[in-house]
């Protein structure tokens, strides 16, 4: 009964599926969808060359390079993007100390109340402030960006696939529209107040290209000079680590777990090895020799 | 309960001999999982997985009570508090990845659990009740797992949200009033967020208990084993301490090594990079995807995308999805097949490795993917391939399907000889997978 009844219940499903399936396959045949401008041009993300070097499974954060990519993100990024999840107090991880901490939070305007008056004003930030943001409201960021928000760094490489890899790309991707493309799909082409950007998913993105020419930016003695992917590179190593600041501390922990782990295992193993080597040969096939 | 055989506590000392009297849990204990209960001695690396089961439920327990010690459930402030878990709490970051995928490796072993069933017919007499038991655990789970990646309260958590329970949006008449009763409201918002928190932390302790069913049901007619010949004798048992309890303590320790390594070194691998975006009711994510081990159920359910007579194909798929998990519970009754392994079982044996496996493996990849013609299609082939397995190809071999020749015995199975075989020594098959 229970048989009969499963088998019809499976033919229902089947049945009903291949129609799906026959309905399906009508429609791809007759009118196959159309290749998009997106699938035809869209590129993945291949990062810089020789990648992070914060990447590895042993690497460690190159401070110096996280204090270059603070500077980037200061002088140019932040004037669209907030930072919200990181607080001054941060920059303690990357090298600086408490003097150099408390003079970066102060050459930030934050958010705060007048003492005397108790009205809403900026003041200078404390290490315990969060970087502020840089429009009042979404309405504030479209209005000032071609309808676009530009979206908050904290998390921006963990929010992308291949997300590090991405941000260098798309920083360093911009470029002229190929004339085949619009040729192909006049509806692609880039709308004014936009740029093309292989990389971004639809092509092209609201985003002027931040990073214009070698010298945007003045890097300290000793550091590299600042051409684009100099700084492409600096910038997205900051962010990577505003999006997981405990990444160097999480894999130094992984190691001695699974040191430790590797060692408890093969422990593990003689001891069943020699568990198992009492049950093995007859000895135990008499126990029923015996019981007859 | 347990074989005549079984080694008998006899409490030692004098504490002992107190809680013996009072409260019997070392006997208890030494019963379950101690000298005091014989296992077939022929389990093969199979058989460790509920165990390691068990652990997964523990750590999940574990990890996540610390979570919930941290995470605030109101919508203005849950995804900045899951953050905050990840900065600011002490080892904070460790708990939520090793909560995170805690729950893909939680799947993983069941998952192994569940087609080590399957291909050994361990849902047959007289494991019927272990199986079924074991259905209900497993939807449980998936319940318990769809409302904690609500939690983090991003994007994906959100739209996740909204399109499974816009499924029971599908039924006709109610469908919509249940959805709202379900959500509290016409979207998924702070009611929906604080009440999957509170069953979120209350399903687990609820799978707990169903769990000690399903142990306790095992332990009425023992472990089934990699030959399917029930036990015979002594000879055919080991007492669970020490062989078993050595051989779990090295499983465990392969496990641990392979979910560490995700948890420290890929702890992003398995998860969706939209769900570091906090949520947003007014933004759409290109592709909305469930967590991988939910791939192949969503797969079942996009595949209909045609409505069958007067069955609008949103429902028609609901149905599916739901059913595809629903047959397993009839399984004891569909496969009647007297021979449990698929050792001796030629036939279903090419169709659980070359048809159900490869079935399952296609619908989760594209339950995945992007929507596109060739994933529908492929899911629509598989889906009714799915179906056709347990319902129908299944119950056709078990009527007519000829088992190759079996080991009399377990001791057999191990030993090569059985001296009560009274057809002596037979050398054609080959022992399957010792210990
Ligand atoms: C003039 C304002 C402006 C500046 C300066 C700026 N951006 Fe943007 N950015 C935007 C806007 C607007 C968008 C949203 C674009 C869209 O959605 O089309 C954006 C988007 C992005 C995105 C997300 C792209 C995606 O995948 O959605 C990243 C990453 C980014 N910017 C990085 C940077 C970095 C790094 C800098 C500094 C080097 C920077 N931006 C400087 C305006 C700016
Ligand atoms: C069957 C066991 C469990 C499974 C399968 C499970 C699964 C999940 C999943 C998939 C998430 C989302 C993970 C993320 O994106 O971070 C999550 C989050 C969470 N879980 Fe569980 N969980 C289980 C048990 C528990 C228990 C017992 C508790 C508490 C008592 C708990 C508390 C939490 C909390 C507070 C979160 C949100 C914090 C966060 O997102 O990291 N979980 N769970």
């Amino acid at each position: 009964m229970i048989r009969i009844f499963g088998i019809l219940t499976g033919l229902l499903f089947t049945v009903a599926v291949l129609w799906s399936f026959i309905v399906d396959t009508g429609a791809a045949i007759s009118e196959p969808a159309p290749e998009t401008a997106e699938e035809k041009y869209h590129l993945y993300p291949k990062g810089p060359e020789g990648g992070f070097a914060h990447e590895g499974l042993f690497a460690k954060w190159d401070t110096a390079q996280l204090q270059r990519g603070y500077q980037v993100y200061k002088e140019v990024c932040s004037a669209c993007h907030s930072l919200r999840l990181v607080a001054f107090r941060n920059l303690g991880e990357i090298g600086y100390d408490e003097g150099q901490v408390k003079a970066e939070a102060a050459s930030w305007q934050v958010p705060g109340v007048d003492p005397n008056t108790g009205e809403a004003t900026m003041v200078e930030g404390s290490p315990t402030d969060y970087f502020p943001k840089p429009y009042a409201n979404d309405i504030a960021a479209r209005a000032a960006n071609n309808n676009a928000i530009p979206p908050d760094l904290s998390l921006i490489t963990k929010a992308r696939h291949d997300g590090t890899n991405y941000v260098y790309d798309l920083l360093t991707g911009y470029r002229e529209q190929p004339a085949e493309l619009v040729e192909e799909f006049p509806e692609a082409k880039t709308a004014e107040g936009q740029y093309y950007n292989p990389f971004f998913h639809s092509l092209n993105i609201s985003m002027a290209p931040p990073l214009t020419g070698t010298g945007q930016v003045t890097y300290g003695e000793g550091n590299p000079e600042p051409t684009i992917e100099q700084m492409a590179e600096d910038v997205t190593a900051f962010l990577a680590w505003t999006a997981e600041p405990t990444l160097v501390k999480r894999r130094q922990t992984g190691w001695a777990f699974l040191l430790f782990l590797v060692f408890a295992t093969v422990l593990a193993y003689f001891s069943k090895k020699q568990v198992w080597a009492r049950a093995k040969g007859g000895d135990v096939g008499e126990a029923s020799v015996k019981e007859d | 309960m347990s074989f005549p055989w079984a080694q008998q506590y006899e409490p030692k000392n004098g504490l002992t001999k107190f809680l013996d009297e009072k409260l019997p849990l070392p006997r208890l204990v030494y019963n379950a999982v101690g000298a005091g209960y014989p296992v077939p001695r022929n389990l093969s690396y199979f058989w460790n997985f509920g165990v390691l089961a068990g652990f997964c439920l523990v750590l999940q327990i574990v990890t996540g009570v610390v979570l919930a010690m941290h995470y605030a459930p109101n919508t203005l402030v849950a995804f900045d508090s899951t953050e905050h878990i990840m900065r600011n709490v002490n080892w904070g970051w460790l708990m939520r990845y090793a909560h995170a995928n805690g729950a893909s490796a939680f799947f993983v072993v069941v998952y192994i659990h569940i087609f080590r069933g399957l291909y050994y017919s361990s849902y047959k007499a007289p494991r019927e009740m272990i199986w079924l038991l074991g259905v209900v655990i497993f939807l449980l789970m998936m319940a318990t797992a769809f409302m904690g990646y609500v939690l983090p309260w991003g994007q994906m958590s959100y739209w996740g949200a909204k399109v499974i329970t816009g499924l029971f949006g599908a039924i006709p008449l109610v469908g919509e009033g249940i959805q709202n009763w379900l959500l509290g409201g016409f979207a998924p918002d702070n009611a929906a967020l604080n009440r999957f928190f509170s069953l979120h932390f209350l399903l687990p302790f609820v799978i707990a208990g169903v769990v000690i069913l399903h142990i306790w049901a095992l332990h009425i007619p023992g472990s089934s084993n990699p030959t399917g010949v029930e036990v015979k004798k002594e000879s055919d048992t080991l007492p669970f301490h020490p062989y078993y309890t050595a051989k779990d303590g090295f499983g465990l320790g392969v496990f641990l090594i392979i979910y560490f390594a995700f948890v420290f070194f890929m702890p992003n691998a398995l998860g969706h990079p939209d769900n570091y975006i906090p949520a947003n009711p007014l933004s759409t994510p290109a592709n909305i995807v469930p967590e991988w081990y939910f791939w192949p159920f969503y797969a079942i359910l996009r595949a209909f995308t045609a409505d069958f007579f007067f069955v609008p194909a949103k429902l028609m798929g609901v149905l599916a999805m739901f059913a595809s998990i629903l047959v397993w519970f009839f399984l004891p009754w569909l496969d009647k097949s007297p021979v449990r392994s698929g050792h001796y079982r030629p036939l279903f044996r090419k169709f659980f490795w070359f048809g159900l496996i490869p079935a399952i493996v296609v619908l989760g990849y594209c339950g995945g993917a992007h929507l596109s013609t060739t994933t529908i299609l492929l899911s629509q082939i598989f889906t009714a391939y799915y179906f056709l397995h347990f319902l129908v190809i299944l119950p056709i071999i078990s009527l007519i399907e000829r088992p190759e020749p079996m080991p009399y015995s377990i001791t057999e199975a191990v030993l090569g000889h059985d001296p009560d075989s009274k057809l002596g020594p037979k050398p054609t098959t080959a022992s399957p997978a010792k210990a």
